[in-house]
């Protein structure tokens, strides 16, 4: 029932804005599910009614891949419309569990738990496909005179009880900034993105450092970082904007820095990023198998690379 | 047999007494349903809970895989600072304009006054988040040469805007009700313009004027996406005006699409909802309550 209130469809010539009215979205969420939590999930749409739509939902990290996908898709294939929306993976794989969806937009795994809740609920086994990789960039405001950053000084700036807090601490002072505190950016705690990053950076059995300003959307980190000079923060490499700078990133302190770029993704050399995943339940229906193959060719793949994702391999 | 006129009539009478008795009823019965709805979500974990932990922390870890915390002290003290702070603007420049509105103002001016103070109500939240986000944010920024745009101080003034159209119209309605009698007897006395405002209209129109201010406390503590949006959202006790803060409607509205649903997460989610209902409900009552300790006077 959620899911069917927050689509976005995606007309050909037309993209589905999602990430940016991702706000919007999650206001009438909540307020659905406040005024809504008696109701059952919704079951009456069963995919084989619908002979022509394919539903995707999932990652907002994938949101505007999956748009441009679909759109894409539709110059191929005009008798399938792919509709897609964002919400975040945790959605996406709600709508495969109870039927609202065909096809989920995943930036992480799925967990024990939910493929468990899957089997349950369905009968199927999730069915995961690699689409491609996503980097997640660390991003500085364009004053700040820092050009790289090592994984364990990240950790330190974000976990609990890490140890720089300051700019200072780096040797770092950004002209034109107010005070010397390190304003931490980070995204909500039951984003994929933010538990990609905690697993990568900050340390799985750790915690995140409270009192980041954890913004909502990919977008909204770009946007805050340009606005604050004291500002550091991670997103998807595809959200880059010439507004923030982005930092190389070396494993260790004392390796090389890396800038994140496709041929560094694929050859390992960057040190935080991630596979893209699609997920069905159970083995797609022959429509929906149809378009994952055409993501998976050169032509899909391309896509990727339009979008600032990272393709499975060099073109 | 057909119904005579004077049959149909009575029929009809009661037909229309029933549906206006239901409107009446419905509002009730919403509010219950709600209220049901959001205790049946919430429940479950308000057996678990340590609810002092629950109330004071400021340990809000909800994702946490080895030891998942639900504090929200710092929330609460992050909506009731957002709110106390927009009201302490909103209060004087929204009653002030109701006075000049009812008392001082010229026909013309009124009116146009008027339509500008509902549309300024009219300005959805989420512009009023965007305007925060990137106009207000940069202004803070410059002009008290803070690190932080988004910040307590910033989501205050949002909500003060937004709660002055609802003060000064009400506010004004109260005024206006103070019957004409009472600014002619003052004035007759030889009071002045603003004599007749503060010894006479005031005191007056005192409860409607407590009721338009709670009213505005109701749309402030109420705001989720402009707070969403200007606030920062950072989970932290503010020490001064200008730190980021994280309200309890936001937390809601930030985590609740990813949570899945059942899980402990998802409960104190709506344990929130809960906690935000007895809120507004301690306001209301309040407000009740001293508008009938002044009537008694």
């Amino acid at each position: 029932m959620q899911n069917q209130h927050s689509r976005i469809k995606t007309v050909p010539g037309g993209r589905a804005e999602a990430a940016g009215s991702r706000a919007i979205q999650t206001l009438a969420l909540t307020v659905l599910a406040l005024g809504l939590a008696g109701c059952q999930p919704d079951t009456g749409t069963s995919s084989s009614t619908r002979k022509t739509v394919i539903q995707n939902t999932g990652s907002d990290t994938m949101v505007n891949l999956a748009a441009a996908w679909a759109e894409e898709y539709s110059k191929v294939e005009s008798a399938v419309s792919v509709e897609v929306s964002g919400g975040g993976t945790g959605l996406g794989i709600a709508g495969l569990i109870n039927g609202s969806c065909d096809l989920a937009n995943c930036s992480r795994h799925f967990e024990p738990k939910e493929n468990e809740e899957l089997r349950a609920k369905t009968g199927t086994e999730a069915k995961e496909y690699t689409v491609g990789y996503d980097a997640l960039s660390i991003f500085v405001h364009r004053a700040n005179p820092l050009n790289e950053i090592s994984l364990e000084e990240l950790a330190e700036i974000y976990r609990a009880d890490g140890r720089i807090q300051r700019w200072s601490d780096l040797s770092v002072s950004i002209p034109g900034a107010k005070g010397d505190e390190i304003i931490r950016v980070s995204r909500q705690n039951n984003s994929g993105t933010y538990q990609y990053f905690k697993e990568a950076v900050v340390g799985k059995d750790r915690e995140f450092k409270l009192g980041s300003l954890d913004m909502n959307g990919s977008k909204d980190v770009i946007g805050l970082i340009a606005k604050t000079p004291n500002a550091i923060g991670y997103s998807g490499m595809g959200y880059a904007t010439p507004e923030v700078k982005v930092l190389k990133v070396a494993r260790k302190k004392g390796d090389p820095a890396v800038a994140p770029s496709i041929q560094a993704v694929l050859d390992k050399s960057y040190p935080i990023s991630r596979p893209l995943f699609l997920y069905t339940a159970g083995d797609p229906r022959p429509l929906v198998k149809q378009y994952i193959d055409w993501v998976m060719s050169d032509a899909g793949q391309k896509i990727l690379e339009h979008t600032g994702y990272v393709p499975l391999k060099m073109q | 047999m057909r119904l005579s006129r004077k049959q149909l009539r009575a029929w009809s009478e009661k037909l229309i007494e029933l549906a206006i008795r239901l409107c009446g009823i419905s509002a009730i019965v919403f509010v219950f349903g709600i209220f049901f709805f959001v205790f049946r979500e919430g429940a479950p974990f308000l057996a678990k809970i340590d609810l002092r932990e629950f109330l004071f922390s400021d340990q809000w870890i909800p994702t946490s895989q080895t030891n998942p915390r639900y504090g929200v002290g710092a929330l609460i003290v992050g909506s009731v600072s957002v709110t106390v702070l927009a009201m302490a603007i909103a209060v004087p420049f929204g009653v002030g304009a109701a006075i000049f509105l009812s008392e001082f103002c010229g026909p013309r001016a009124k009116e146009g006054l008027k339509i500008t103070i509902e549309l300024l109500a009219a300005i959805p939240s989420v512009v009023w988040g965007f305007i925060g986000l990137s106009v207000v944010s940069p202004l803070l920024i410059q002009v008290f040469h803070v690190p932080i745009g988004v910040n307590l101080f910033n989501g205050a003034l949002l909500l003060a805007l937004m709660s002055v159209p609802i003060i000064v119209s009400i506010g004004e309605d109260a005024l206006k009700a103070v019957p004409d009698t009472y600014r002619e007897a003052a004035v007759a006395l030889g009071a002045t313009r603003w004599q007749v405002v503060y010894r006479v209209l005031l005191p007056a129109a005192k409860n409607g004027l407590l009721a338009a201010v709670l009213l505005g406390v109701g749309r402030a503590i109420g705001e989720t996406m402009a707070v969403l949006m200007a606030t920062g959202h950072s989970i932290r006790i503010p020490h001064s005006l200008f730190d980021p803060i994280r309200t309890l409607t936001a937390t809601i509205a930030a985590e609740l699409g990813e949570t899945s649903q059942g899980s402990e997460h998802y409960q104190v989610l709506f344990l929130i909802g809960l906690l935000l209902f007895l809120i507004t409900f301690i306001v209301n009552l309040t407000a009740d309550l001293v508008v009938k300790g002044i009537r008694r006077k």
